[in-house]
């Protein structure tokens, strides 16, 4: 009876352990990211600059309609605050690209 | 100018025949097809997200990929004043996610201005005394898609933020386990999410000293009694109760008392909200002055119904709701159902504690017809919300008070 209780015991503090600290790592899988920019001239360019950091969704939920002004300074941002290789004879075209395609009408 | 938060809808196109067709013609292109097949529409221009499982998660809207940012469906929200885990948002902002972590050998450091540097395990921060409380947290750009202007950055609905039990150790037990030197002014946080390129500034946040040593500040490590799924920070985040989701560094393994300021890209450029009572400057203007984003405002919500939905006429019916603040407390909400003009104080249910989202109820009657439902939460030390949206730059804490159309029927 006693040596029982002691091995319940027992079980139960192991069994505690193993609760409180899981000993297989955590893995996971994300999803694959489909999303695409839009085709139209300078898509190429934009294709290559873009997405090395984040996914093509982060421009496509962007509000429609917006001017140059705007498209151009997120770029210079991706460039100067998130350190985008992107040459400065690539900002105009990029952004000329995204307000064609995401913004204001030409 | 006022966008009806709540007008939102799900679409389901159940494509079970071609998927049928796909099973007897083995063709899995067209299985996966139907399972991306689901969609929400948030109520601003450009608002049609999928809906996805991630990983640990029931369909979420994805907001972006890679990173994932993942927003909470509004339906969630009815379903009480606990956010559940597999429903929780999700927002990175660097795609070096963790996806492998092993918790055996994973560690917690704390470095800088003290007297014994510290490197902790699970099993360290398990055996120190726990404290656990209900906590809201809200992404700082919850509702930037209701900006009018519009502004750049995540288009979220309202369903970046959450409620959960949290469960872990007080950053202030941790740093007194290490013994804080005088002079620290800062403590800096770092987790193992990390940028695709080295030119990027890796996600680093900091909080002052006397905030770190509060005695609320926790390093979590279990979420509504459970362990963090992995994109909620596995297996500890920080929880910095009643402050925005940019403090609530996820799997965090760094933390550094520093003798100054942490002038990093994301203190002092990002999260910045102007520098005045309201955070907020005429809609396209830049402010002066700007500081970091700081505590929540004041925010209430109808759950029950949705914008455009319809309760009974002429009959008594629940109304329900939550409302949340900055860790002071709410202290009334008040509903109007006649645009604004009159206003009622709702029930308030149990309280989870000054940080958690607050049920409140009434019951209603209102006449056949269409009817304009207005909530309004005032917390313990008198903030509200106010009437018409205010604007900044960023899109940052929204809190106007919501309205929604309902028919009654």
């Amino acid at each position: 009876m006693i040596a029982r209780r002691r091995w319940l015991s027992f079980a139960v503090a192991a069994l505690g352990l193993i609760t409180a600290l899981p000993l297989h790592a955590l893995k996971i899988e994300l999803p694959a990211d489909t999303s695409t920019l839009k085709p139209g001239a300078g898509a190429e360019l934009a294709n290559r600059q873009c997405l090395t950091c984040h996914s093509a969704d982060y421009v496509n939920v962007q509000p429609p309609g917006k001017p140059l002004a705007f498209w151009k300074g997120e770029v210079e941002k991706m460039k100067k605050v998130y350190g985008a290789p992107i040459p400065d004879e690539e900002v105009e075209p990029i952004a000329q690209y995204l307000t064609r395609e995401y913004g204001a009408a030409p | 100018m006022n966008r009806n938060p709540h007008h939102r809808f799900r679409t389901r196109r159940r494509l079970i025949g071609a998927l049928g067709a796909g099973a007897v013609f083995g063709n899995p292109g067209v299985a996966r097809l139907a399972a991306a097949a689901d969609s929400y529409t948030l109520p601003f221009a450009n608002g049609q997200r999928p809906l996805l499982p991630y990983p640990q998660k029931r369909p979420l809207i994805v907001l972006t990929a890679r990173p994932p940012q993942l927003e909470t469906p509004w339906e969630v929200f009815s379903e009480g004043a606990v956010t559940p885990n597999d429903a929780f948002f999700v927002r990175y902002h660097l795609a070096g996610v963790p996806t492998s972590i092993d918790p055996s050998t994973f560690r917690v450091t704390v470095r800088g201005k003290v007297a014994t540097p510290l490197t902790l395990t699970l099993a360290d921060l398990r055996q120190m005394d726990a404290v656990e409380y209900y906590a809201v947290n809200q992404c700082s750009g919850n509702s930037r898609g209701f900006f009018e202007p519009r502004v750049a950055g995540g288009q979220l609905g309202n369903g970046a933020m959450g409620n959960a039990k949290w469960r872990g150790v007080t950053l202030k037990s941790v740093l007194a386990k290490a013994g804080v030197q005088t002079g620290a002014r800062q403590v800096k946080f770092d987790g193992l999410d990390v940028p695709v390129l080295a030119t990027t500034p890796d996600f680093v946040k900091s909080l002052d000293v006397d905030h770190a040593m509060d005695g609320e500040v926790m390093l979590a490590y279990a979420m509504n009694d459970a362990d963090l799924p992995m994109l909620n920070g596995y297996p500890v985040r920080l929880i910095v109760p009643g402050w925005y989701g940019t403090y609530w560094v996820k799997h965090l393994t760094e933390i550094t008392v520093l003798e100054g300021v942490l002038n990093d890209f994301w203190m002092s450029t990002a999260y910045r909200i102007p520098d005045n009572a309201c955070a907020c400057v005429p809609a396209g203007s830049a402010p002066a002055q700007t500081v970091p984003i700081n505590r929540f405002d004041v925010r209430s919500f109808v759950t029950s119904v949705r914008d455009g939905g319809s309760v009974p006429a002429g009959t008594p019916f629940t109304l329900r709701g939550i409302a949340f603040d900055g860790g002071y407390g709410i202290r009334d909400v008040s509903v109007s159902a006649d645009g604004g003009r009159t206003w009622t104080s709702a029930a308030l249910a149990r309280d989870l504690g000054k940080y958690s989202f607050r049920e409140w109820q009434m019951t209603a009657t209102l006449p056949a017809g269409t009817h304009e439902i207005k909530v309004r939460a005032v917390n313990s030390i008198g903030q509200s919300q106010p009437s018409e949206a205010l604007w900044n730059p960023s899109g940052y804490m929204r809190n106007i008070v919501e309205t929604i159309r309902v028919r009654a029927a």
